[in-house]
């Protein structure tokens, strides 16, 4: 290995991202008095959680009577049962008060007229247990993720949070089955800083860039999910990839659910309002899965838009121009740069679009990170949260609205329970060497690649084989090919070109390390979604189209060790936690 | 005797020529502004001939397609590709904007891709914006209220209108790198997106420090470097208006 610059740092806690589970944890850390460090590779408001746009959820009850046990049941029953129940109670019970703390830390929410935070209705949103519509998702007009984030980078600001920005994480630092921090490459400067942290907390983000289209940002590359992998911890639940149904076709730019939750809807080339065949009660306002679901059965009968007859519309036409001009100006913007499209005056073409990993790191619903090893445990150092983790709240297919409030509740759970395990000022164990040697060797590896595989092929025939092989539909033909054709891009690294060998924002560089993250979770995804036969939530068998209650009420655990996965499953948790709320057994699943 | 010439290191040399090797018929030279810093050389213009038959409609499509196929070594920041991260903010033909959201075929002849203008250069694209980020750090970008309690803060819609053209600002820093005002004070001057930020918490009827706030922005330096001059509202690639922003500002001390 050849010699790097080492910096050594020493933090109670260290978070790693910035987005808006990331910030809210650390906002949480430093309040409780933790020397915090926050380990960014982009500027905190360049984060993903700034093109959320519909909402955020919680029963607030300011548009009418909700109660935090119908957002549990919806949450539930969008999950299609996979949800762990305490966890779910635990997010849709403490939502309200994380929602009037955003407001208190200063996010612009849309107001009522009586001057209360605006809710608008969302996919799967119900009253009374499945029965009406309900409007609990709390909005900043279509930029709530935006607002949120730079508020809570503000709040940050104010409590003096250390960042370290720009830095790009390599893996974690392992001891005895405990983390003991991180190490990561300074991109300002090209030198090599390993943290050292009696918890580290994982706050990457998805990992949607191993598909070819996705609402996902570049950096969507579920850096800390890899890092797990690598640590020989196993991931959750990876085959669940949620399809947005409103993705502009072509160019993949999300359209806000909360289109529809202001009264857009979707119809086919016959101008039917096609959703009402297949959620006669919930329509345009089924759960993400059911709708993309739908327009592909509509696309693959041969009643798509367009010359390959390959997408649907979106109509807000017929909307009042002033509530489109208020409350979705985004997507307005959106539409006109990406499909050129006046929305007042024509539909939006939209086709499903990858959007967000329901799969990620097992944890409780404190944020501590699950393995099992015989039982379910906890590994010692080591929390999870935001799109990263699969706490698991989401279950097999998210609902609208329902991701913003899980960083900020579960941000703010694991800033509590650290602050709980860790005291300011402990002292830190000593580490040997060969966790950084380990670390470094991969590094030093990948930067000094003389072979003839450019990343950016071997990403691009990745992404072409999750796009065609592990999509809406899924069979055993398509997947045990994707099983086997997955694997060419990772054998492609071993003759893998890597043109710039500088260490100051070597970018190619940063393809190549965010490559071999992806291809990991690309594999993970691919080899959880072959062995799970059954159909549910977002993972639809064309060979197995019932939900299979007896055989997978299970989460998929899946470990990665270069291209070799295991399998295995760890049972659902099937109680509440508290008796404030009943346990909702699994029941059929129609909207 | 005074140097009136630039430094020798700092004059951008002819850098290389990338043909195409598509056979296409729909070239378009792009011009990209590049330098290394581990290397002891001048900054150079490289030259990259696209094949526009198989090439997005953004400049950011562009720049990711000569990553993909021609350069990998190019560097550029860049994330959501739809204009709400502010990651890829550049110099096109020579305006400030966003590539991932300007269309290459509002350019006119040859592509001239540069950093935002005037700031200190990290490597080829990417800038330097700390010290915009230590003046965003200074106007204390968050709420301040005395009312503790679990109840939401009542905000009427008209009082919540007026935050609208403000909390959108992404921070791309296309405005402020646009603003010659900056460009000589940039140290002291806090620029348009900073001052947009400032007036943000200013006008929000929820904030109880507005006098403080105000108090805190008038400076000769801080605040009264702004000459109108315009280029910030020009150069905002998400429609907002900064120097109105600034104006408001200056009005309320006026008429304080």
């Amino acid at each position: 290995m050849s010699s790097y610059k080492i910096i050594d740092h020493e933090y109670d806690v260290v978070v790693l991202g910035a987005g808006g589970s990331g910030l809210r944890a650390a906002v949480g850390l430093s309040e409780a008095g933790l020397k915090t460090a926050c380990v960014s590779k982009v500027f905190p408001t360049r984060s993903h959680t700034s093109a959320a746009q519909g909402g955020i959820s919680a029963a607030l009850g300011n548009m009418g009577e909700d109660d935090w046990r119908w957002h549990m049941y919806d949450t539930v029953k969008g999950a299609d049962w996979l949800g762990d129940q305490d966890s779910i109670e635990y997010l849709c019970k403490e939502a309200p008060a994380a929602v009037l703390e955003l407001e208190k830390y200063g996010v612009p929410f849309s107001r009522t007229e009586d001057g209360k935070i605006y809710q608008r209705p969302f996919g799967g949103m119900t009253k009374n247990y499945g029965n009406e519509t309900v409007q609990r998702t709390c909005a900043a007009a279509d930029r709530t993720g935006h607002a949120i984030l730079h508020t809570l980078y503000g709040q940050a600001l104010k409590h003096n949070t250390e960042f370290f920005i720009e830095y790009f994480a390599l893996d974690l630092i392992m001891k005895d089955g405990a983390c003991k921090g991180l190490i990561a490459w300074n991109l300002n400067d090209g030198t090599i800083h390993r943290f050292r942290s009696h918890i580290t907390i994982i706050a990457t983000g998805g990992y949607g860039k191993v598909y070819y289209s996705a609402t996902s940002a570049h950096t969507c590359t579920g850096d800390g999910n890899a890092m797990v992998l690598r640590a020989g911890l196993p991931l959750q639940d990876m085959e669940f990839v949620q399809f947005h149904p409103t993705g502009i076709y072509g160019h993949g730019t999300l359209i806000s659910e909360g289109v529809r939750g202001e009264g857009g809807y979707l119809v086919n080339s016959k101008g039917e309002r096609f959703m009402e065949r297949y959620a006669p009660k919930a329509k345009d306002l089924a759960s993400r899965d059911v709708v993309s679901r739908s327009i592909a059965v509509e696309i693959n009968e041969g009643r798509g838009i367009g010359k390959e007859q390959d997408h649907v519309h979106l109509h807000i036409d017929h909307l009042d121009p002033k509530v489109i001009e208020e409350r979705l100006p985004g997507i307005s913007e959106a539409s006109k740069l990406f499909a050129n499209v006046d929305v007042t005056k024509e539909p939006i073409p939209v086709v499903p679009t990858v959007h967000y990993n329901m799969g990620g790191i097992p944890t409780n619903y404190k944020a501590e990170v699950l393995t099992v090893n015989g039982s379910e445990k906890t590994v010692p150092g080591l929390m999870a949260i935001g799109e990263a983790a699969c706490v698991s709240v989401h279950g097999a297919n998210r609902l609208g609205s329902n991701s913003l409030i899980d960083l900020v509740v579960f941000g703010r759970a694991a800033a509590k329970r650290a602050a709980e395990l860790v005291k300011p000022g402990m002292k830190h164990d000593e580490i040997d060497e060969s966790e950084t040697n380990r670390c470094l060797d991969r590094f030093d590896k990948l930067r000094n690649s003389q072979g003839s595989n450019p990343t950016s092929e071997l990403r691009l025939s990745m992404q072409k084989t999750m796009q065609s092989k592990c999509a809406v539909f899924r069979s055993e033909k398509t997947l045990k090919e994707g099983v086997d054709e997955i694997r060419k891009p990772f054998e492609g690294m071993e003759s893998l070109s890597v043109k710039d060998k500088s260490l100051i924002f070597n970018t190619d560089l940063v393809e190549t390390l965010e490559f071999d993250n992806l291809i990991r979770q690309a594999i993970t995804t691919m080899d959880s979604a072959y062995h799970r036969k059954e159909s549910r939530g977002a993972h639809a068998r064309e060979d197995f189209p019932k939900r299979d209650d007896e055989n997978y009420m299970q989460h998929t655990l899946s470990w990665c060790n270069g291209s070799k996965t295991k399998i295995n499953y760890r049972p659902v948790h099937r109680s509440t936690l508290t008796n404030d709320v009943q346990y909702f057994p699994p029941q059929e699943r129609v909207y | 005797m005074v140097q009136f010439n630039l430094p020798s290191n700092s004059k951008i040399k002819k850098g290389q020529y990338y043909k195409d090797k598509t056979g296409s018929k729909n070239i378009r030279k792009v011009n990209v502004y590049r330098w290394d810093p581990s290397k002891n050389e001048n900054p150079r213009i490289d030259t990259y001939e696209v094949d526009m038959d198989n090439c997005s409609s953004k400049v950011l499509d562009i720049l990711n397609k000569i990553k993909n196929e021609i350069d990998p070594s190019i560097a550029y920041r860049r994330s959501c590709a739809h204009g709400v991260c502010g990651s890829c903010a550049m110099n096109m033909n020579g305006k400030n904007g966003l590539a991932c959201t300007k269309s290459h075929s509002e350019l006119d002849g040859d592509i001239d891709i540069y950093p935002l203008p005037h700031l200190k250069v990290l490597k080829d694209l990417i800038g330097d914006l700390s010290t915009l980020y230590k003046q965003y750090e200074s106007v204390e970008p968050w709420l301040k209220t005395t009312k503790i309690n679990d109840k939401e803060n009542i905000q009427t819609k008209e009082d919540r209108a007026k935050l609208d053209g403000l909390y959108e600002c992404i921070m791309c820093a296309c405005c402020s790198t646009s603003c010659p005002s900056y460009w000589w004070n940039g140290e002291k001057y806090l620029g348009p997106a900073v001052l947009l930020q400032a007036y943000r918490w200013i006008i929000d009827s929820r904030d109880e420090d507005r006098k403080e706030r105000l108090k805190k922005v008038a400076d000769e330096l801080k605040l009264y470097r702004c000459h109108t001059i315009l280029n910030c509202t020009n150069a905002c690639p998400k429609g907002l208006n900064p120097a109105k922003a600034i104006a408001e500002i200056k009005k309320m001390l006026a008429t304080a």
